[in-house]
């Protein structure tokens, strides 16, 4: 009975799931900025708050202060832009490449934008503080545009010889950058830490780098999630509607491209979100783009303030890496998907 | 049999003693390490112990022992070319296990702080090759041989007849073993007594077994002096010694750490050490929590960490060591190296407090 009413009004159910989504993320939001390493109470953090909201004195002291304004709050930010970027790219990537596997490092992201890392840490010492995310992001768009001239070359316009190409071109950049890893074996440590992700170090310098990025693709994403429910049905499905499948899975493509590499550059390879999220919105609003991309934004956020929330406080005062967070949850929950998916399809 | 030859040690180092008559105070001690360590594990031997483990020559120094005795007595005081038969004498050596049969002409050293040891013992000019991240001193023949995937083949090109090294990579020890060229290995030293056996061992194993305990003795002798001017001033004051730019820092039970505790100053990366790792990454509002009096910093080359830097981190402008501008570069090389530059780690954490008492 209760499953019937969902197809008859399909329209209120998914605001119904709009709003307990963005609960949840104002939820993960408000526990993000009062827990953490630093012993400050709650109600202090919401007197902080509004104390600064109002232009009223603090109370706490200037170190505190710091904590809040600088350090808690522009991470929960970070990682709320971070984590709905690779969610929404995920969901992208899966939809017009009819993939349920597909994840925002298909196309080499990952590897480029490793690499890039990996030549600004181990070949520009001393500079590679600024020049990280300028080099992660190039590397990540060089290795996609490879992975798209590759892809052309070996057989047309097919999704799959450009997933093909990903694969060929994440390998060979990933070699390069083992070799240059350990020509500059001092260098381990801190690029390995950049692989697993981080949120560490960041500031609110990050979030006015990512921003531009957030805003343009996600915007992109959602005006076109209408054309990705037509483009997952078929390629020729889409021609006879009079949609060019080429043009918008291009633009799909570079806009998920565009909005992982911004991610990328500021917070390492945070694996699973792009695939994690994606499905479990799936699963629980069923397949439509038009519900899916908006959800897996939100629920992606959501996600990624909290798993930064336990990579703080689990082992508090020490940090742990944040995509270790991410792959200790998804890792399980992929293959749960992966098993309710093939009973649905059995 | 061990205690056979404990006891016969024992005796030797008596007479060395009665010889020596001041060094006596130093000489037991170091008599009586050895023998307790035999009886507790037979793999950690001391570089002392390397005396009773050559059979061959034991029974006739007892016979001859007045003459020889006297002669390592006077060798000390005396000339370097009489020192260099009597060390001859001490070959083949059993250091950590290892057997060296002969006094090692051709050595590769695969480990920047085997080097600096090698080098601080007196047996640079024993050294053939040293591998690429052995960057001091600056005559240490530099090769592009690594220590950290180690090549079987490019080390034996060497034709080396000792191998110092750290830890086992890729289990090359095997590889060298099956080659017959003695090696040596070290593992990471987690306080000063550590280094010190190594520098010992080292020596042993290199025929300098005499510049080697002066060498630690002297080690020893600086380090006391400046701890116990100025532990007074360390007493209490808190620390974060930065490793790199995204707060790893090291705990007490690292070598970095026991360092510092020889002043007292108390590091704020051990709450977050539970599991004993060693290296935490530290959260960065805890280390704004923990307001740390002093900060140390290294990567200032691979990460470019200066004062300024530091200073401009978000909120970091905030903590009082940036206020009273008590922050510190130490040279990766110098913390994460226990050879005998280790004095000059111990000589910034002084310079430090040095300048807390001038403000204070």
């Amino acid at each position: 009975m209760s499953e019937a009413t969902p197809r008859l009004a399909p329209v209120r159910m998914r605001r119904g799931w709009l709003s307990a989504m963005l609960a949840i993320l104002v939820v993960a939001m408000v526990s993000g900025i009062t827990v953490g390493p630093a012993d400050i109470g709650p109600g202090e953090v919401f007197q902080e708050l509004f104390a600064g909201v109002f232009g009223r004195p603090s109370e706490l002291s200037a170190i505190q202060q710091a904590i809040i304004w600088e350090i808690r709050l522009p991470r929960v930010v970070l990682g709320g832009l971070v984590g709905g970027l690779l969610s929404v790219a995920g969901a992208a990537y899966q939809g017009v490449f009819r993939n349920p596997l597909a994840d925002p490092y298909l196309l080499g992201v990952a590897a480029g934008g490793g690499l890039g890392a990996t030549v600004a840490i181990a070949l520009l010492p001393g500079a590679g503080n600024t020049w990280l995310p300028i080099a992660a992001f190039g590397g990540a768009l060089g290795a996609v545009l490879l992975t798209y001239a590759v892809g052309r070359s070996l057989g047309g316009r097919s999704a799959v010889s450009l997933i093909l190409a990903g694969v060929a071109v994440a390998t060979f950049f990933t070699a390069v950058q083992t070799y240059i890893l350990q020509r500059n074996a001092e260098t381990i440590r801190q690029v390995y830490s950049w692989i697993l992700g981080l949120l560490a170090t960041t500031g609110w310098q990050e979030v006015v780098v990512v921003m531009p990025y957030a805003v343009i693709c996600g915007t992109g994403l959602i005006l076109l999630r209408r054309l990705m429910d037509v483009m997952a049905v078929g390629d020729e499905e889409a021609t006879s509607l009079g949609i060019s499948a080429v043009q918008v899975r291009a633009t799909v493509v570079v806009l998920a491209t565009l909005a992982t590499a911004a991610a990328v550059a500021v917070s390492g390879l945070i694996g699973f979100v792009g695939i994690v999220i994606p499905h479990t919105v799936r699963l629980l609003v069923g397949t439509s783009y038009r519900s899916l991309i908006p959800l897996s934004v939100v629920a992606g956020a959501a996600f990624l303030i909290l798993a930064d929330l336990v990579a703080r406080t689990i082992a508090s005062p020490a940090e742990l890496p944040i995509g270790v967070i991410t792959a200790f949850v998804g890792a399980p929950f992929f293959l749960l998907v992966l098993r309710t998916s093939r009973r649905f399809m059995s | 049999m061990r205690r056979l030859k404990g006891s016969l040690l024992l005796v030797m180092v008596l007479l060395i003693a009665a010889a020596c008559g001041e060094d006596s105070s130093s000489g037991l001690p170091e008599g009586t390490q050895p023998t307790t360590d035999q009886v507790s594990t037979t793999t950690t031997v001391p570089a002392t112990t390397t005396e009773v483990t050559t059979p061959t020559t034991a029974p006739t120094t007892t016979t001859v022992a007045p003459t020889t005795t006297t002669e390592a007595t006077t060798t000390t005081t005396t000339s370097p070319t009489t020192t260099t038969t009597t060390e001859v004498a001490a070959f083949p050596v059993t250091v950590a296990g290892v057997e060296i049969p002969g006094r090692p002409e051709a050595i590769v050293s695969l480990s920047p702080t085997a080097t600096e040891m090698l080098y601080g013992v007196g047996a640079g000019a024993q050294v053939v090759a040293v591998d690429d991240f052995s960057n001091y001193p600056p005559e240490a023949p530099m090769t592009d041989l690594s220590g950290f995937r180690p090549n079987l083949e490019a080390i034996a090109e060497y034709s080396p007849d000792l191998v110092v090294m750290s830890g086992n990579p890729d289990e090359i020890v095997s590889g060298l073993e099956a080659l017959g060229i003695p090696t040596l290995v070290h593992s990471a030293a987690l306080s000063l007594e550590d280094a010190y056996q190594q520098m010992r061992q080292v020596g042993a194993a290199t025929g300098h077994s005499e510049e080697a305990e002066a060498l630690v003795t002297s080690l020893q002798e600086e380090i006391t002096e400046m701890v116990s001017r100025y532990e007074d001033i360390g007493q209490g004051l808190t620390f974060y010694h930065e490793i790199s730019n995204d707060f790893f820092s090291a705990t007490s039970g690292t070598f970095i750490g026991a360092v510092y505790g020889l002043f007292g100053l108390e590091n704020i990366a051990d709450a977050a050490d539970p599991d004993g790792f060693g290296y935490p990454q530290l959260s960065a509002e805890y280390i704004l929590e923990s307001d740390p009096d002093l900060i140390f910093y290294g990567c200032a080359v691979w990460c470019g960490t200066t004062a300024e830097s530091i200073a401009e981190r978000p909120g970091w402008n905030e903590l009082s060591a940036v206020g009273n501008g008590l922050l510190f570069e130490v040279d990766d090389d110098l913390s994460s190296r226990w050879g005998p530059r280790l004095i000059e780690f111990v000589r910034i954490i002084s310079h430090t407090l040095e300048q807390v008492t001038n403000q204070g």
